[in-house]
């Protein structure tokens, strides 16, 4: 019965968010401001109803309700209770639920949030947010029910896959959501614009909070998944080039672009065209991902189980939100979007640089992602597209993106100097060059290119974000005063840049210093990796709640001391006969220590991988970074003041 | 006009994967085909000491089908090759891959013998050379050991008679 | 509905077939690079999207094997590759060939960086005068009474 309730408060919410799109879209038609109140009500009642339709799902789960398809297809009973809830979005059904609700929470954080908005323009975001939600939601009925039942109930369900069975799908998902999601709110604000005709000079600034708070959800969702790919498959690698990844990536990408043109916009009233078809690429990317992970179009390690029917369902959506803004875009842009101005060399076209040169990256990696297909729609056969092309032509693009953020962040509006740009900033420049020369004489290797152009473009991020602190700060009666009375986009920015650089310089240092070995090892050996012994101490059965498992011990020795000990696993989860890899790992500031059992190879020597992972935890330390300085900019007090007050008082606080 | 052209590639975007929609992204056609078979020199899948070879295979146009034991798909097609072989005359050539002689034999006892000539290739070396990555999989040879045709997965009624049929038909045309 | 078939019997085909994962030992540190750069370039045919080095599937071991064997046997990198183009097509290759079709691949990017410097220069160039919105100036004029923006 509860489950059937579900099913009705996920209908409800279909109905709730026609409503949401048809009053204002009627109301603004007949010009009668009334009809348009009802949006608002009604955005906030079908977040009431799907949240409680999740909730029945997420009941489901945890009493094993294995009436239901989909508990029965990703849950068994001996399941542990956190992978019982969390295995509602383990799979597409309950994934798209999520979606939907994610997407109905944004909504109801517009509607309370949306006072400052002109009437008609608050109607209108919310409309366009109601037809996404439509969209979804009829998906998800038609296609992909998560509250279908299935005739005779079996005994136990088949299991959550494996490899989901673990802390990082409790995090990664949702967090990949609220940022693919939170897309769709600067999305219905380009959207509003256009339709509406006008794009007011507060336009930017309402659109700002909402695209960093989606940019830093996805920035964690991100980091996130490669840090669990990283310790759950097994071979310590963090980043595959996977088209899944692409997928999310490519919105990231596009949304960090994004980010930065509404700051010029916001500021300088320039570059509308530019900002608003970013705003409408960064959702429609978000989309595209959505295709291209559950529709089967492409072979991925993380792949949905797919359907050729939700595939063409999927496109028709993709085609009409983005199809139909894009046709919007071409009509009425042209009306509305008349730009601003600045001279050559200012913060405006260093910006301009950095966005195009971000979208240039964003349709390369869309680019490398699809050709494959293209070459095969087009009858010309089959080829793969790998990491290889991507690490030499998405490095080979981030050179001069990071060349020109450091010019970027200093520059002034409007008006600067090559000269007075190049007086400030050469201790950087001289400190970059330094460094890099510096890391091409200590590492050898095929990656000492790399490591050493990494780390120059990384100090010269950080060197040069410091000389503007400096110069903000110097000249003043209290220096340190000035520093921590820095409004804070401004910190956000520099901590944001700096985590940038950290995580650069962390992909640089660890595909340049880190060693790996493939070894056949028995309990009793050792192996030297570096300056570490590995020693393989013992090999102990293990049983876990719902799997059985190998354990191996092994120690880590640095010049006779002990520095670890590690617990690698090889599981056998029972219900689905899968093997599964947990690794040890020693985690640490400058290195990981990371070992994995590969296979039983004659009696109890294994084939073991251990790695020296060099500084690779520094590739989500700077993410987490930029999270934070995308939080401390989403929460500057221009926002909050606005939030309060009408849009005049924002004006008036015009930092830099 | 520059508002327009988002919109254009947008559009190209969404024609190819809409035409990708209807493709399978796992299907690796062989580059093999028109390419004569390659040479090997292996033993009988019944009797380790009678050798076979790419000679054997020559003379008239034939199938070669790849199964194992282990290979749960491969017991979906089975029935097909029986009956190919039984009711339509049509010559297969097994070829056993990365499978044991008892096992194998124990197989075919359960499930019919179709074949004219059991090749046993423990180490998958023929399967290396033929390019194979997905058990079953049957080629389609020329009289002159040629290869003109791979099915990659259980062959199916309808691949016969739409593709496989007509083709041996054409080729036994060809080269009396 | 065909494909979604096809797939499902071959992830059982390759789910049944025993997993391998054979450790090498090299001659050298150079051919243990070539190795490792050989292994991690070629994609596995059966498993989802996944090179050589990284998929467990026993098809993988196979071909790491004749890898390691042919490096052994002093074969170039291009001898080596060319024996799987040969048997699998140019699908096995990670880094896909410079050739005809795919140009548009390797310099698309050259191309779309081409077209944003068009963009940006053009921008840069056009609107010279330094002159806010007509609207926004408005704005900020009346409510805080003609101010410039600081530095």
């Amino acid at each position: 019965m509860i489950p059937e309730i579900g099913l009705f408060l996920c209908l409800l919410a279909l109905a709730l968010a026609a409503v949401q799109v048809l009053f204002p879209a009627i109301g603004l038609l007949r010009g009668e401001t009334a009809w348009l109140a009802m949006a608002r009500p009604a955005a906030r009642a079908q977040f009431v109803c799907l949240l409680a339709a999740f909730a029945t799902l997420v009941h489901a789960f945890l009493i094993n309700d294995f009436s239901l398809t989909y508990v029965a297809q990703n849950s068994n009973t001996a399941l542990p209770w956190q992978f019982r809830v969390s295995a509602v979005w383990g799979a597409h059904e309950g994934s798209l639920l999520l979606w939907a609700l994610i997407l109905a929470g944004w909504t109801l954080m517009v509607t309370l949030r949306d006072r400052q908005l002109p009437g008609d323009i608050a109607a209108v975001v919310t409309a366009v947010l109601g037809l996404v939600s439509v969209s979804f939601l009829t998906f998800m009925l038609f296609t992909s029910n998560p509250f279908a039942r299935g005739v005779p109930a079996p005994p136990d369900g088949a299991d959550l896959n494996p490899l989901l069975q673990d802390f990082g799908l409790i995090v990664h998902p949702p967090m990949l959501y609220m940022g693919y999601v939170g897309f769709a709110v600067p999305f219905a604000f380009a959207i509003a614009a256009l339709v509406r005709g006008r794009l007011t000079p507060g336009w930017a600034r309402w659109a700002r909070p909402w695209a960093l708070t989606a940019w830093l959800f996805l920035t964690i969702g991100i980091a996130l998944g490669s840090w669990w790919a990283y310790y759950e498959l097994g071979w310590g690698g963090w980043w595959f080039w996977d088209p899944v990844e692409n997928a999310s990536f490519m919105p990231w990408l596009l949304g960090t672009a994004l980010i930065h043109s509404l700051a010029v916009t916001d500021k300088r009233g320039a570059f509308k065209s530019w900002t608003v078809l970013l705003a409408i690429g960064a959702f429609s990317l978000s989309l595209l991902g959505t295709f291209l992970v559950r529709s089967g179009v492409l072979t991925s390690v993380h792949a949905f189980a797919t359907d050729p029917a939700r595939g063409v369902f999927i496109l028709c959506i993709l085609g009409l939100c983005v199809g139909g803004s894009l046709s919007l875009y071409a009509w009425r842009g042209p009306q509305v979007l008349a730009g601003g101005s600045y001279s050559p060399v200012s913060r405006e076209t260093f910006l301009l640089a950095n966005s195009l040169l971000l979208a240039v990256s964003t349709a390369t990696i869309l680019l490398g992602t699809v050709y494959p297909l293209v070459i095969d729609a087009l009858g010309l056969g089959k080829i793969s597209v790998g990491p290889p092309y991507f690490n030499l032509v998405f490095g080979l693009l981030m050179i001069p993106l990071a060349l020109a953020l450091g010019w970027g962040q200093f520059a002034r509006w409007k008006e600067d100097s090559l000269g007075r740009l190049w007086l400030q900033l050469r201790f950087a420049a001289g400190a970059a060059l330094i460094a890099g020369l510096c890391l091409a004489f200590v590492i050898d290797g095929p990656a000492r290119v790399t490591a050493a152009v990494g780390i120059a473009l990384a100090v010269w991020i950080v060197a040069s974000t410091l000389t503007g602190l400096w110069a903000r700060c110097a000249g003043r009666a209290s220096p340190l005063a000035a520093l921590f009375s820095q409004p804070r986009s401004f910190a956000g920015q520099a901590i944001a840049h700096c985590g940038f650089a950290m995580s650069i310089a962390g992909v640089c240092l660890t595909v340049a210093m880190s060693v790996d070995r493939h070894e056949r090892m028995a309990p009793g050996d050792s192996v030297q990796l570096g300056v570490y012994e590995f020693r393989f101490e013992s090999l102990n059965e293990f049983a876990g709640p719902n799997y059985q498992a190998d354990e191996a011990k092994f120690t880590i020795y640095r010049d006779g001391k002990l520095v670890s000990e590690l617990h690698p696993q090889k599981r056998f989860y029972k219900v689905r006969g899968m093997p599964m890899t947990e690794a040890g790992i020693d985690a640490g500031f400058t290195r990981d220590l990371y070992v994995s059992l590969g296979e039983p190879l004659e009696g109890k020597t294994w084939s073991v991988r251990l790695h020296y992972k060099a500084y690779v935890r520094w590739i989500w330390l700077g993410a987490i970074l930029m999270a934070v300085g995308g939080l401390l900019a989403a929460t500057d007090r221009r926002y909050r003041q606005t939030a309060t007050q009408p849009a005049a008082a924002g004006l008036r606080a015009q930092e830099s | 006009m520059r508002f327009i052209v988002p919109l254009a590639i947008f559009i190209v975007l969404v024609v190819v994967l809409a035409v990708g929609l209807k493709l399978d992204p796992r299907y690796v056609p062989s580059p093999l085909i028109d390419k004569p078979a390659p040479e090997f020199s292996l033993t009988r899948l019944a009797d380790p000491t009678a050798p076979i070879a790419r000679a054997d295979l020559l003379g008239r146009p034939l199938l070669l089908n790849v199964w194992a034991s282990w290979c749960s798909a491969c017991r979906v097609e089975h029935p097909l090759l029986v009956d190919l072989a039984q009711r339509e005359g049509i010559e297969i050539i097994g070829l056993n891959y990365k499978d044991t002689r008892p096992d194998a034999a124990a197989w075919l006892k359960t499930h019919g013998d179709p074949y004219r000539d059991s090749i046993f290739d423990p180490d998958g070396k023929l399967g290396l050379d033929l390019g194979v990555y997905g058990v079953p999989e049957t080629f389609v040879l020329d009289a002159q050991g040629v290869i003109r045709y791979k099915q990659v997965g259980p062959l199916t009624p309808d691949i016969w008679r739409d593709e496989i049929k007509p083709l041996l038909a054409q080729l036994k045309t060809d080269a009396p | 509905m065909k494909p979604l078939l096809r797939a499902m019997v071959l992830w059982l085909a390759v789910g049944v077939a025993q997993a391998a994962d054979t450790p090498f030992e090299f001659q050298d540190a150079e051919t243990e690079r070539r190795y490792q750069k050989l292994a991690a370039e070629l994609r596995c045919l059966v498993c989802q999207n996944q090179s050589l080095a990284d998929s467990h599937a026993d098809l993988a071991q196979d071909l790491r094997d004749e890898v390691y064997r042919m490096l052994n046997d002093g074969k170039t990198d291009e001898e080596i590759v060319g024996f799987l183009v040969e048997r699998y097509g140019d699908f096995v290759l990670y880094r896909p060939p410079v050739a005809g079709i795919t140009y548009l691949l390797w310099f698309g990017p050259l191309l779309l960086l081409a077209g944003a410097g068009v963009v940006w220069w053009r921008i840069g160039r056009a609107k010279a005068p330094v002159q806010p919105d007509a609207d926004e100036a408005a704005a900020i004029a009346a409510l805080t009474g003609h101010r410039n923006d600081p530095p």
